[in-house]
C-alpha cells in the first residue's frame, strides 16, 4: 500500500484529495489529510463581512462535508516532518508515514511580529480583517464609529489576496459614503509597495482609483513599529502616520512546523520548482498553494490553476515518468471596486495584469482593469462556486494556464 | 540595456542603472556605484554587500530585507541607517545584483 500524506485540508489541500482519490486505485493508494481545524472558512468572505455583507454563519462549513469517500481525514496539530524517515509527527504524539507528501498548510497573519500589534488595542483601535475573528471584531466597530482617520497598512509582502487591501479601502469608501459620512472619514493607504499594487500597469489603474476617491496614498512604507498609546505607525525611516483607527494586514507567514522542520524560507514558505511545486530539498515532497514560495499571488484561483496542472503531474510522477505540466503562474482575481461594481485582473509569472476581455463561456465576458456590475457579480458567483465546483474538485471551464486571448498587450517605451 | 563605464570598467545596466551582469561587478565597482547615490561604505555596509551577493549566487535571486535581517544578522533598522530610505534598492544597486522583486 502507498501512502499519500496531504498536511492541510484548506483550499488547496482539499482540491488535491478531491483530484487525486478517483484516480488513484483505493487497493494500492492510501490518502490520508491532517487539518488542526474542522471548519473550513470561505476566506473571501472575510473582505465583506466587517461591512455586513456577511456573517459569520455564512462562510463556515465543515471540513468532512468536502472530504470524498476514501480519504481518510484526522484532526490534530502538525508538530513536525521528519524528512530523512518519511514521517510526520502530530502534537498529540501521533506518526504518520508517507510515500509522498503534500505541504497545504498556507499561510496566516502574525500580529506577534510587529511591536504593538499584540497590545491591549488589538481589536479595539487596531484590527485585521484576513481572520474570521478580526472581520467580525471590525464589523462591531464600524457600527459604531463616527468617523476619523482610518488607516489601511500593509506591514511586509507577500500577503496572501494581495489585492484584498485595496478592495477593503474601496469598500470602506462606498460604505461611509452610503452612510453619510465622507466628511467625517479621511482613508490613507500605507504599504510598503512604490505605489498602489505590485505589477506597474495595474499599479497605475489602482493610483488612479484611489485619487478619484480622495484617498491617500503612502507608500514604500515599511512600518517598524505601532505606537498605539499615540495612535500612530512609525516606519523604520521615522516617517510617522497618525490614526483613529487601524486596519491592519500582520505580516503573513507559513505554519511554524514548517521551519521547525528546516523546510521553509525566511517566512516559513516552502521552496519548491515554481513549474511543479516539487521541494527543492526533498524529491517525494511537494508544497502547494499559500505554504509554497512562488513568484506569484498566494490566492485561491493560483492554487486551483496550480492543482489542476499538480494532478496531472503527480499521475506521471508515482510512474516514474516526467512532470510534463508546467505551472506558469496563472492568477485570476476579481477586484471589488464598491458600489455594486468590481474589476478583474488575470495574469502570470511573465505577463502583468492587462486591460482587455477575459472571455468565459456561457457568462462572460469579464472585462479587465476596468470596473463594470459584472465583474461585481463574478465576484458574488465566487463564493458559490468555490463551495460547490472548486472544493469538490468538479472541472470549471477555465484554463489552469494563462491566455492572451482578449488582452490588450501596451505598447512598451 | 545600455552600457555605462563604471571605475574604469563598461558593464551592463538596465534602464533604471542597475547592473545586470553579475560577473561584471568588482569592490571597486561597488564604491563608486555607492558613491553615486551618496553612500560611503564602510565595513557595516560591506558585510551586508557581501551577503546580499553570496545569497544571491546561492538562491539565484536577491534577498528580501528580511532575509538579510534573519539570514544575514543584520538588523532591519541598521539596514535603514546604512542605505537611507530605501535599503532594498540601495543595496542591490551598490551590491549589482537585480532590485528585489519581492513582492506579487
Ligand atoms: C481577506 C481575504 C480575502 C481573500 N480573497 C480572495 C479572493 O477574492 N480570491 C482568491 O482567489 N483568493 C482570495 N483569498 C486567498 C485564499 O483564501 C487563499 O489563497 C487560499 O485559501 C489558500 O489555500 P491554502 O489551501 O493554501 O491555505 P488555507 O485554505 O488557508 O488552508 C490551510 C490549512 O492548513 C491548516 N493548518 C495550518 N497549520 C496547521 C498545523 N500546524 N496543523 C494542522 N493544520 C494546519 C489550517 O487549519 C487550514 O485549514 C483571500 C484571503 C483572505 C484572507
Amino acid at each position: 500500500m502507498k501512502r499519500l500524506l496531504i498536511l492541510g485540508a484548506g483550499t488547496a489541500g482539499t482540491m488535491v484529495a478531491n483530484k487525486l482519490r478517483p484516480r488513484l486505485d483505493e487497493r494500492d493508494w492510501n490518502i490520508t489529510i491532517v487539518d488542526q481545524d474542522e471548519t473550513h472558512y470561505y476566506q473571501p468572505g472575510f473582505l465583506f463581512l466587517p461591512f455586513g455583507g456577511y456573517s459569520r454563519a455564512d462562510l463556515e462549513k465543515p471540513k468532512r462535508a468536502f472530504m470524498p469517500k476514501g480519504v481518510n481525514l484526522i484532526m490534530g496539530e502538525i508538530d513536525l516532518i521528519e524528512p530523512e524517515d518519511n514521517q510526520v509527527k502530530l502534537v498529540d504524539g501521533t506518526t504518520l508515514p508517507y510515500d509522498y507528501l503534500v505541504i497545504a498548510t498556507g499561510t496566516s497573519p502574525r500580529p506577534d511580529e510587529t511591536p504593538g500589534l499584540d497590545s491591549d488595542e488589538w481589536y479595539k483601535s487596531v484590527f485585521d480583517f484576513y481572520t474570521i475573528d478580526g472581520a467580525e471584531a471590525l464589523a462591531k466597530k464600524l457600527e459604531t464609529w463616527e468617523g476619523g482617520r482610518l488607516a489601511i497598512n500593509v506591514i511586509e509582502m507577500p500577503i496572501k489576496c494581495p489585492v484584498a487591501p485595496l478592495e477593503f479601502i474601496f469598500l470602506a469608501e462606498a460604505y461611509f459614503a452610503e452612510r453619510g459620512m465622507s466628511d467625517q472619514v479621511e482613508l490613507v493607504y500605507v504599504t510598503p509597495l512604490p505605489g498602489a499594487f505590485t505589477k506597474p500597469v495595474a499599479a497605475r489603474y489602482l493610483g488612479e482609483m484611489l485619487q478619484e476617491r480622495k484617498i491617500g496614498l503612502e507608500a514604500d512604507y515599511m512600518l517598524e513599529q505601532v505606537d498605539t498609546e499615540n495612535s500612530k505607525l512609525i516606519s523604520y525611516d521615522e516617517r510617522e502616520v497618525e490614526y483613529d483607527l487601524l486596519v491592519t494586514i500582520p505580516v503573513n507567514m507559513g505554519a511554524d512546523f514548517v521551519d521547525r522542520s528546516g523546510l521553509g524560507d525566511e517566512l516559513n514558505h516552502v521552496p519548491v520548482d515554481k513549474h511543479n511545486f516539487l521541494s527543492d530539498a526533498h524529491d517525494n515532497i511537494f508544497a502547494i498553494g499559500d505554504a509554497a514560495a512562488l513568484p506569484t499571488s498566494k490566492a485561491g484561483s493560483v492554487a486551483h490553476f496550480a492543482v489542476d496542472v499538480f494532478t496531472e503531474n503527480f499521475l506521471d510522477y508515482i510512474e516514474g515518468l516526467p512532470m510534463r505540466g508546467e505551472f506558469d503562474g496563472h492568477a485570476n482575481c476579481f477586484i471589488e471596486s464598491g458600489r455594486g461594481k468590481g474589476m478583474l485582473i488575470d495574469f502570470n509569472y511573465d505577463t502583468e495584469p492587462l486591460p482587455g476581455k477575459y472571455p468565459l463561456p456561457g457568462v462572460g465576458p469579464f472585462s479587465l482593469l476596468m470596473e463594470t456590475e459584472a465583474n461585481h457579480w463574478g465576484k458574488v458567483m465566487f463564493k458559490w462556486m468555490y463551495w460547490n465546483i472548486l472544493l469538490p474538485g468538479r472541472e470549471l471551464p477555465l484554463p489552469a494556464l494563462m491566455s492572451m486571448a482578449g488582452k490588450i498587450p501596451e505598447k512598451v517605451g | 540595456m545600455a552600457t555605462a563605464t563604471i571605475a574604469g570598467a563598461d558593464v551592463t545596466v538596465d534602464e533604471e542603472g542597475f547592473m545586470t551582469e553579475f560577473s561584471e561587478w568588482s569592490e571597486d565597482i561597488g564604491s563608486a556605484l555607492a558613491g553615486q547615490i551618496g553612500i560611503d561604505l564602510s565595513d557595516a555596509h560591506w558585510k551586508v554587500l557581501n551577503f546580499v551577493r553570496e545569497d544571491f549566487q546561492a538562491q539565484g535571486e536577491t534577498p528580501t530585507l528580511r532575509r538579510v535581517s534573519k539570514v544575514g544578522g543584520v538588523p532591519t533598522k541598521e539596514l535603514f541607517q546604512l542605505f537611507p530610505k530605501k535599503p532594498a534598492k540601495k543595496m542591490s544597486y551598490i551590491a549589482g545584483v537585480p532590485k528585489p522583486h519581492g513582492c506579487v
